[in-house]
């Protein structure tokens, strides 16, 4: 085993029992804190993968930006302890071993085969060559222009339906009661 | 390294006309004064109109755009019109509704345009990338849309319920593309097809892409066993976006099941014919059975289309020709006759209250005449009784599947529509039959537009056999590349 492979065992271990923590805690600021170990994770994996520039973006976007929102939301909402409920649902273990038995058949299934794709356009010495975020750039506006673009749509529906399901009605609107 | 030529942007044309009229719906509905606000869906409809006007002046073209990210070929342009005809309707039906209901925010009719581009660039994509941003792009608009009527529990669950399991099946899908680009190294949905047809990929991790892929396709057009959230769903949501999206999604969810298996992987037809077949039964059988449980209109024709999508399966039995052209004729005689089916529930629905339940078409013959003889073509449709469009659409794909050596399924497939006769059928028995019950229920209100498009899915279901030939020519010219 060389030191990569000891880096990614880590790095995907801790992925998978934060993951569990994140679902499992009862109290949400401690649930938003193990998605952040996540976070940082998945970033620590993207290092391993010479994808520097998405690294860093992981650790801006989500761990600076959806985080603190997700933080924010939970302070102006200030659940209620006791509205919490409880933190499984009465019949988990039913769920757990459906889950359970997909990811072992899905386990099962992977280890038993094999990927060997063929290397792409940009293998790892020449991105290390060209600069990972200046390789990302080329390739974003011009093979994935138009990917690009259409995203913008999605994000301008996201934007447009935030607004339209939680803005408050005017009466003429048949506004809303005790809301 | 490909180089941007402006020009390409032309066969693009009906996308964009759709996004301009969408995003000047939606900016228009903040200056609009409210009771102006129908002059909107009128500049939505003439745009959908816009759009396929162009989709048509497109229509022989062949072209791959932007690094084969887009595919303008003749099944995307008869799937561009299927979505012109979907967006039509749910706009036309919306009209007053939305304004006794929905608090008259006229950004609902820039959400159905934006849910309609995305199910374009689905039917269009060339690479998986761009099957996953339309599917989202589509998805995200109709989460909305269930969710609109705010003061409506039923639609505000509708729209988590929908949100929640849609965004799984999402996960599911990127899963199943992420294990693909592992074994081969590209999103292209042709690349790839060359690549499993060169063989010597590890079929374990093929075949669970294949499944996992498969399985999101199959929530989207609400196969059995990822259907649970259909009836809920469609029965929450307002019933004009509940008559868009049983059948635009639908739609979609099929261009990609044709586009995706039949390019891709006919290699590997041997491993997902089986899970095809399996789903197809179940979907029939579940759907079909279930509805006649219903008491609900509205649910029932939920579970009936359900087992429609169990119909239609059946021509993607064996991957051939014969069976692709039957599922685009067919998708084309659902969607006609299911915006008509839930066309009519608009049309009925009264100033409070919405007519539902089978208790509510009691004596409909006797009080309104043309409403229940037009919720008669579309049940008698829906069954497959000839003349009606529906017959036809059910004759080839059953003719696809015997000629493809799956007889007994092709009987069950007879068998099923026997079986959903039973409750289409006791819908047009209460109509009939029975006298209306007491008044006092109040009468329908206006709805000039939703009237129109009920009467023209009316004349086109009954008189599709005029124009049988043509569109079943159309329909075998836009079959996908095999």
């Amino acid at each position: 085993m060389n030191l990569d492979q000891a880096f990614f065992l880590y790095f995907a271990a801790m992925i998978v029992v934060f993951s569990i923590v994140t679902i499992t805690r009862k109290n949400p600021v401690y649930a938003v804190m193990a998605l952040l170990v996540v976070f940082f994770h998945v970033a620590g994996l993207y290092v391993l993968l010479n994808a520097e520039f998405i690294a860093a973006l992981q650790v801006v976007v989500y761990a600076g930006a959806i985080l603190v929102l997700y933080l924010f939301v939970l302070m102006l909402l200030s659940v209620p302890r006791e509205a919490l409920g409880a933190a499984a649902h009465r019949r988990w273990p039913v769920y757990a071993l459906v889950g359970g038995a997909t990811t072992f058949e899905i386990a099962l299934l992977l280890a038993r085969s094999k990927f060997a794709p063929r290397p792409g356009p940009y293998p790892p010495d020449v991105v290390r060559e060209m600069g990972s975020t200046q390789a990302i750039g080329t390739v974003l506006f011009t093979e994935f222009l138009y990917p690009f673009e259409v995203i913008s749509l999605v994000l301008l529906v996201a934007m447009i339906g935030a607004i339209v399901l939680t803005k408050k009605w005017t009466p003429a609107q048949g506004g809303e009661e005790g809301r | 390294m490909i180089q941007f030529n402006a020009a390409d942007l032309v066969w693009l044309l009906p996308e964009i006309i759709l996004f301009v009229t969408a995003s000047a719906v939606v900016l228009l509905s903040v200056i609009v004064r409210p009771e102006a606000r129908s002059g909107l869906a009128a500049l939505a409809v003439i745009g959908a109109l816009a759009a396929g006007w162009a989709a048509y002046g497109l229509s022989d073209g062949n072209v791959e755009l932007f690094s084969r990210m887009v595919i303008v070929d003749p099944f995307a342009t008869y799937f561009r019109y299927l979505f012109v005809l979907a967006v039509l309707g749910g706009v036309l039906l919306s009209v007053r509704t939305l304004q006794t209901e929905g608090g008259n925010r006229s950004e609902y009719y820039g959400l159905m345009l934006f849910a309609a581009i995305g199910m374009m660039v689905m039917a269009e994509a060339g690479d998986l990338l761009m099957v996953y941003i339309g599917l989202e792009l589509m998805s995200l608009s109709l989460y909305i849309l269930a969710g609109f009527y705010r003061r409506e529990t039923r639609s505000n669950e509708a729209a988590i319920k929908y949100f929640i399991l849609g965004t799984l099946a999402s996960g599911i899908f990127v899963y199943g593309l992420s294990l693909l680009y592992g074994l081969t190294g590209t999103t292209s949905i042709r690349a790839i097809g060359e690549i499993v047809s060169a063989g010597g990929l590890s079929r374990p991790a093929l075949v669970l892409a294949l499944a996992m892929v498969g399985t999101a396709f199959a929530f989207k057009v609400a196969a059995v066993p990822f259907h649970m959230w259909t009836p809920d769903v469609y029965e929450g949501a307002p019933t004009p976006v509940t008559a868009f999206m049983s059948v635009g999604p639908k739609a979609a969810g099929f261009a990609v099941f044709l586009r995706v298996f039949l390019e891709a992987f006919p290699a590997a037809q041997p491993d997902w014919n089986n899970l095809v077949i399996v789903l197809s039964i179940l979907t029939m059988a579940v759907g079909n059975i279930i509805a006649i449980a219903q008491t609900s209109v509205k649910r029932m024709l939920a579970y009936s289309s359900i087992g429609h999508a169990g119909y239609i399966l059946i021509g993607l039995v064996g991957g051939t020709a014969v069976g692709a052209g039957a599922v685009l004729f067919y998708l084309l005689m659902y969607t006609i006759t299911n915006l008509g089916a839930f066309g009519i529930l608009v049309v009925l629905q009264r100033e409070k209250g919405r007519v539902e339940t089978l208790d509510d078409f009691a004596g409909l013959g006797k009080t309104h005449p043309a409403a229940a003889l037009g919720m008669l073509i579309f049940l008698f449709s829906l069954t497959g009784i000839p003349p009606m469009a529906g017959f036809f659409g059910k004759f080839y794909l059953f003719t696809a599947a015997v000629k493809a050596g799956y007889v007994w399924l092709a009987v069950l497939g007879v068998l099923m529509s026997a079986v959903s006769a039973f409750y289409y059928l006791r819908v047009v028995l209460a109509m009939y039959m029975q006298e209306p019950a007491a008044a006092g229920a109040g009468e329908p209100m206006s709805q000039p537009s939703a009237v129109l498009a009920v009467t023209i899915a009316a004349f086109l279901t009954v008189g599709i056999g005029i124009l049988l030939n043509p569109l079943l020519s159309l329909a075998a010219a836009s079959l996908p590349k095999m």
